[in-house]
């Protein structure tokens, strides 16, 4: 099925019946498989102890955390160059689930900082560009909550996402371009992975399962989002359509 | 093209000096949040002196947000500013000779009045010419991004607010290079010709960033 087929939203909302029940338990599986393998399979560290166990969700957390404003990205481009009719949903459904996975690899990243680094917070580059992205995510929740008609919303956003991506390198590379205390990236580089396999597998399924959660939780929010659309058009129809005794029951 | 241009700077000008003094509160501004800073953190004339750069371009960033809704709001309750998107000039070059306008008279005062200022912040003479140069580098660059907030909360009632948190985010790396070029002037063994230059870079990349996303702002404002 191409992307194009989708852009019906009935035939999309058709789609997202017939898939969900499959991605859930999918995520299931990958969470059940990831945690055993977090917990049971990978070693502690012989200088960081049990602590490094919060690697496997701080990691895949940060990734997402990227992949969703990725996504959102792609999906103004969609709203803005092809007038694709789903794209601003999925932009919009996108950018909370983003937020929380930035929260989340904030919180579990300070978490960790604070018996290995001895604090909580550091202004370092990459702490601080993740934060920017969290900031960034909040104008865009709101942005969208405060214009009202939501075509106009989703332009007006999408403007706004195009201008904001040029944060994502700069949160890429920022471990690689200013020395800081943020570990280097260790796992997607041209001579390969530096970790260790006994504990990059267990970080790799843990990977697996938080973009199937995103999956599963962006299509719940685009059903939801395509479903209070049509709750809002029913409502302005009816709205519409009775004129006189609306204005005759605001009178009384 | 120069004479339709010339004439929006003239009009945006003669706005800017005769209705309500835009550029005039600004500064007044800018003066208000130097003057807090030494009650927030101690009087202590060594730690302004260090901090000194910072708090004016805090103070610029601030007084530069605290006038950017002024960039298009009044334009478009009046009507005018569909007359420019429908006369068929660019609206990307129209929103940047805007900004420049706006600069002209809102920026210009700044980077005039913080010398005087940097004077309360026990600056040296080197260290006022290095803030000044940079902020005088800089604020264009404030605009031109704050121009991206100031035409997507154009058509809402009460933007302002909404406007300072989108528009925050993007100007932090402006900020990080002015900073950081005015305080190498002052402790010598760091460079300050290279956050200088990045910092002229980044005014250069947001007069096209800026005019371009903002046009598009305008143009879905409208319908």
């Amino acid at each position: 099925m191409a992307l194009i087929d989708l852009a019906n939203p009935s035939r999309f909302m058709a789609f997202v019946a017939r898939v969900l029940p499959f991605a859930v338990a999918l995520t299931v599986v990958a969470f059940a498989a990831g945690l055993y393998l977090a917990f049971f399979v990978a070693p502690d560290d012989y200088q960081q102890g049990a602590t490094v166990k919060i690697m496997f969700v701080h990691v895949p957390a940060a990734w997402l955390a990227m992949f969703c404003y990725a996504t959102m990205t792609m999906a103004s481009l969609g709203t803005l160059v092809w007038r694709h009719p789903l794209s601003d949903v999925a932009a919009k459904a996108a950018a909370p689930i983003g937020a929380a996975f930035t929260f989340i690899s904030l919180l579990t990243g300070s978490l960790w900082g604070k018996p290995m680094w001895g604090t909580y917070w550091v202004w370092d580059a990459r702490l601080t560009s993740v934060l920017v992205l969290l900031i960034m995510y909040f104008g865009l929740i709101a942005l969208w909550r405060t214009i009202e008609d939501p075509i106009r919303a989703g332009k007006a956003v999408a403007i706004l996402t195009l201008v904001g991506a040029v944060n994502l390198p700069i949160i890429k590379f920022s471990v690689d371009w200013w020395n800081t205390l943020h570990q280097p990236a260790s796992v997607i580089r041209l001579d390969g992975p530096t970790i260790h396999p006994t504990i990059l597998w267990p970080l790799l399924v843990m990977a697996l399962a938080f973009t199937l959660l995103f999956l599963v939780l962006h299509m719940m929010a685009m059903r939801n989002e395509i479903l209070r659309r049509r709750v809002r058009t029913l409502q302005m129809r009816a709205a519409a359509r009775q004129p006189a005794t609306a204005t005759a029951q605001a009178a009384e | 093209m120069t004479g339709w241009a010339q004439a929006l700077i003239l009009r945006e000008l003669r706005l800017a000096v005769r209705v309500g003094g835009g550029a005039l509160i600004g500064v007044l501004f800018f003066l208000a949040v130097v003057t807090v800073i030494p009650f927030g953190v101690g009087p202590d004339l060594n730690l302004l002196a260090l901090i000194g750069p910072a708090i004016l371009w805090i103070g610029a960033l601030l007084a530069t947000l605290l006038g950017l809704d002024r960039l298009f709001q009044a334009d478009r309750d009046d009507g005018s500013l569909d007359l420019m998107l429908m006369s068929g000039r660019s609206v990307e070059l129209i929103v940047l000779v805007k900004c420049l306008a706006h600069w002209v008279g809102t920026g210009l005062p700044l980077v005039v009045a913080a010398p005087v200022l940097a004077i309360f912040l026990n600056l040296d003479a080197l260290a006022i010419g290095a803030v000044t140069l940079t902020l005088l580098a800089g604020t264009p660059a404030l605009t031109l991004i704050g121009a991206i907030g100031a035409a997507l909360t154009v058509s809402l009632r009460r933007g302002g607010l909404l406007l300072a948190v989108l528009v925050v985010p993007l100007t932090i790396p402006v900020l990080i290079f002015g900073v950081s070029a005015a305080s190498a002037a002052i402790t010598q063994p760091m460079p300050f010709l290279t956050p200088f230059l990045i910092l002229c870079a980044l005014t250069l990349l947001s007069s096209v960033i800026g005019p371009l996303a903002a046009a598009a702002a305008l143009r879905h404002s409208g319908d």
